[in-house]
């Protein structure tokens, strides 16, 4: 007699975004409010990290709130209900406590019914993690749609007289939903890490966000955009057929260089660079969809734009692919 | 190469990265405290020296790097 035979999900031919949302801290923190506290000024750190304010949370304002709050918005611009989605994933790596993850309790409030939901660390390179995740788990038949969320609450971790690393990072959620598609609209990922470079990006005692600054911007500038290359191989495309690019928003000046060396590649001259930093910090894997969120509401970019993604951070890990613009 | 053709190189890319006027970057300048150069342009120059010249400038090499004069003695001994 033959053993039984499994069967196993088939999915659609592709997959897409679909619309994105946002949340930030609600207070606004400027750098004159930092240089209150720490010795540094307005001028030093809008020269180095390209920072003129950032958002951070109010007290009572969780990670959660604010990843619901991206999540909700997400689907909403997508024409979505709750009820449209089966599968929640949260990119976060500032969730306080590890017990219970962030993800169910999102659903849960979203409303997404018994939503399979889980967190995902790959730190400033979460969200392109996460997107690729969830884009398989459609692809493979798995998933119907997928509301990938990338949110951190970096106030818990900073030592506020590090005047290094507090002025970079800041609060926030972004959001991206993700469904079948007859065209392909989500790339091949480019991924990886360099865990010989863990001691780059760490908690300091257990307790504090703390970065080797020169090291990693060397590292930022230098090896990250031959993976946004890398992707856009991948996606069978040619740096010129890219019209948006959306980096990490660690730094601005790393924004500025990754640009720079795919423009000596072949990107064009009038590539829409994210520079969202800028009002914004730096959130780690809020970043990459708060700035796709924040460039579609201010019409930066438009629908059926060709955009290359790409997150780097702690791990070391790294992360690109490219999106067609919902 | 000789030490006035690693200067010439040397003052192109520090004006590439930080705009400093080629006829000011003389040996004896401070990067920091005479041309105004961050430290994060020194990463900068200190990459694209290493594609220039074939040497390798480690980040705790480069904090060293004080005057235009280390740069060049510092590449023409270790290229």
């Amino acid at each position: 007699m033959s053993r039984p035979r499994l069967r196993q999900n088939t999915g659609p031919a592709g997959t897409r975004l679909l619309g994105f949302g946002s949340a930030q801290g609600n207070r606004v923190v400027t750098n004159d409010d930092l240089a209150q506290r720490v010795d540094t000024s307005d001028e030093w750190i809008r020269q180095r990290v390209g920072i003129v304010e950032r958002r951070l949370a109010d007290p009572d304002q969780t990670l959660v709130d604010m990843a619901v709050e991206a999540g909700s918005k997400a689907l909403a611009n997508a024409g979505l209900t709750p009820t449209d989605v089966d599968t929640v994933i949260v990119a976060t790596c500032t969730m306080p406590g590890q017990i219970p993850n962030a993800a169910a309790q999102t659903a849960d409030r979203i409303g997404v019914k018994a939503a399979a939901a889980f967190d995902l660390n790959a730190a400033c390179a979460g969200f392109s993690y996460a997107l690729t995740v969830a884009s398989e788990l459609v692809r493979g038949g798995t998933a119907g749609r997928v509301l990938v969320i990338g949110a951190e609450r970096f106030t818990d971790w900073i030592d506020w007289d590090d005047r290094a690393n507090c002025i970079i990072f800041a609060d926030g959620a972004g959001a991206a939903v993700v469904g079948p598609s007859d065209e392909p609209g989500i790339g091949p990922v480019a991924w990886g890490s360099a865990g010989d470079l863990v001691d780059l990006i760490y908690l300091r005692d257990g307790r504090y966000v703390y970065q080797e600054g020169r090291t990693v911007f060397r590292w930022a500038t230098t090896q990250i955009a031959p993976i946004a290359e890398r992707a856009v191989e991948l996606a069978g495309l040619a740096l010129s057929d890219i019209d948006v690019l959306v980096p990490h928003q660690a730094n601005l000046r790393i924004v500025e260089a990754i640009a720079k060396r795919l423009r000596a590649k072949g990107a064009r001259e009038d590539l829409v660079v994210a520079n969202d930093i800028v009002h914004s910090g730096n959130t780690s894997s809020g970043s990459i969809p708060m700035a796709l969120d924040h460039m579609t509401s201010e019409g930066r970019v438009s629908s059926g734009d060709v955009m290359l993604l790409v997150g780097f951070g702690a791990g070391l890990s790294y992360s690109a692919q490219v999106v067609v613009c919902p | 190469m000789s030490n006035e053709d690693i200067l010439k190189e040397l003052k192109a890319i520090v004006e590439e990265v930080a705009g400093v006027d080629p006829e000011e970057v003389t040996e004896e300048k401070s990067f920091v405290d005479d041309l105004d150069v961050d430290s994060l342009s020194m990463v900068e120059i200190a990459v694209q020296a290493e594609d220039k010249f074939g040497v390798k400038i480690p980040d705790d090499q480069l904090a060293n790097l004080k005057t235009v004069g280390d740069a060049v003695t510092y590449i023409a001994t270790n290229k």
